[in-house]
C-alpha cells in the first residue's frame, strides 16, 4: 500500500470519528444540559465511534495495523466500549432515573431506547464471552460465532438507536458515522466468511 | 323441529362478526359525546412528577405555550377550575428541577393555557409532561411529543373519568 493511500485512509478515518464527536461537543443543546447529562451524551457518541473502529481493526484494514496488532487494539477498544456504555447509561440514570428505569424494563415511550438497551446487553454478553475466551473456557469456533452474532446486534441496534434520537449529534455526521460502521461490519463478516463456521466439519 | 344448538365454531364466528360490527361502527362515529372515553395515562407520563406544583401565572421566563382542554368522560362536558400540572426539560431547567414545574386552572370552556420556557429535546425527544392529579377524577399523566423541536407551543387534551 502506498504511503499516500495509507495517509488518506487515516485522514478519512480521523474525520469520520472526530467530526461527529466535535459536532456533538459543540451542540447548541449543551447549553440546556448540566455536565452529567452532557457526559452521558458524549459517552454515547464515543461508543458509536468505537463501533466504526472495531470492524476495521478486526479485519486488519487499517494501514500499519495488520490483523494481529489490530486485534490487540480491538480488545482494548472493546473494553473502552464497555466503559462508554456503562458511563452513558449511568449518567443518564443520574439525569433522569425514571426514564432509564423505563428503558431498562422495555417500558419506555420512546421507540429508540429499546434498541439501545438490546445493544447494551449484547455488549455485556460480549464482554463476558471475551473473558471466557481468554481463559479458554469456550471453544474458539463458538466464541467466533457468538462474537460475530453479538457484534451484528450491537452495531445494528446502536445505529437504529442513534438514528431515531434527536440529540446532540449532527444529522449528517451521525448518518455518515452509522453508515460507515454498518458498512465496515458487513465487510469484515463477508471477508472473514464467519458463517462457514456453522457448516464446516470439525477439524 | 329441533332447537338450534350453537356449535363452538358458530359461536366463534358470531363473536367475530359482532366484534367486527362494533369496531366498524366505532370507526364510523368516533365522536359520539355519549360514549366519550377517558384519556388513558401515557407511558412515561409520570416521570419526574413532583406532586403539588404551585399554580403560577407563568413558568420561568415564558415564550412557549402549553395549551389544551379538560372534558368529562361520557358526555364530554367542559370542566372548569381543574388543576393541570405541567413540567418539561426547557431552556431554563431539567425536568427534575422544581422551577421547571407549575400548574394552571381550566376556564369555563374547560381550556387551559400556561406560558413556560421553550421545551428542548431531552432523552431523545422534545416532549412535555402534564398531570391531572386531584380527588374529583381519576389521575391521568400525559407525555405529548412535539412534531418539531422548534415549535413554540404544544397541546394536550384530557377526558377525565369521575373518581
Amino acid at each position: 500500500m502506498s504511503r499516500i493511500r495509507a495517509t488518506l485512509i487515516w485522514i478519512a478515518l480521523a474525520g469520520a470519528v472526530a467530526i461527529p464527536i466535535a459536532v456533538a461537543a459543540t451542540s447548541p443543546q449543551l447549553a440546556w444540559r448540566d455536565p452529567v447529562y452532557i457526559a452521558a451524551g458524549l459517552a454515547g457518541v464515543i461508543a458509536m465511534a468505537i463501533l466504526l473502529l472495531q470492524p476495521l481493526l478486526a479485519g486488519g484494514y487499517l494501514p500499519g495495523l495488520p490483523t494481529l496488532k489490530g486485534r490487540q487494539i480491538h480488545r482494548l477498544l472493546g473494553l473502552g466500549l464497555l466503559i462508554a456504555v456503562i458511563l452513558h447509561v449511568g449518567a443518564l440514570w443520574i439525569t433522569s432515573p425514571p426514564d432509564v428505569v423505563d428503558a431498562l424494563l422495555f417500558a419506555s415511550p420512546t421507540p429508540f431506547s429499546v434498541w439501545g438497551v438490546i445493544a447494551m446487553w449484547a455488549v455485556f454478553a460480549t464482554a463476558l464471552l471475551a473473558v471466557l475466551h481468554q481463559r479458554r473456557r469456550i471453544r474458539p469456533r463458538l466464541w467466533r460465532l457468538l462474537h460475530t452474532g453479538l457484534a451484528v446486534v450491537i452495531v445494528a441496534g446502536s445505529v437504529i438507536h442513534a438514528l431515531l434520537i434527536e440529540g446532540t449529534m449532527g444529522t449528517v455526521s451521525k448518518i455518515a458515522l452509522c453508515a460507515f460502521a454498518l458498512a465496515a461490519t458487513i465487510k469484515v463478516i463477508l471477508d472473514l466468511r464467519v458463517w462457514t463456521l456453522l457448516t464446516r466439519r470439525r477439524a | 323441529m329441533s332447537p338450534i344448538t350453537p356449535t363452538r365454531r358458530s359461536l366463534l364466528a358470531a363473536g367475530a362478526g359482532a366484534a367486527l360490527l362494533t369496531g366498524a361502527s366505532g370507526l364510523l362515529v368516533p365522536a359520539r359525546a355519549q360514549g366519550l372515553a377517558p384519556t388513558p395515562t401515557m407511558r412515561g407520563g409520570a416521570n419526574n412528577y413532583r406532586p403539588g406544583a404551585p399554580i403560577v401565572d407563568r413558568i420561568g421566563g415564558g415564550g412557549f405555550w402549553m395549551t389544551g382542554t379538560v372534558r368529562r368522560a361520557g358526555d364530554g362536558a367542559p370542566l372548569e377550575g381543574q388543576r393541570i400540572q405541567i413540567w418539561a426539560h426547557t431552556t431554563e431547567g431539567h425536568e427534575r428541577d422544581p422551577e421547571s414545574h407549575g400548574a394552571t386552572l381550566t376556564d369555563a370552556n374547560g381550556e387551559f393555557r400556561l406560558e413556560m420556557p421553550q421545551i428542548v429535546p431531552a432523552f431523545g425527544q422534545a416532549h412535555g409532561h402534564l398531570a391531572y392529579d386531584d380527588p374529583d377524577f381519576e389521575t391521568v399523566f400525559l407525555r405529548p411529543i412535539m412534531p418539531d423541536a422548534s415549535n413554540t407551543s404544544l397541546q394536550a387534551h384530557f377526558v377525565l373519568q369521575p373518581a
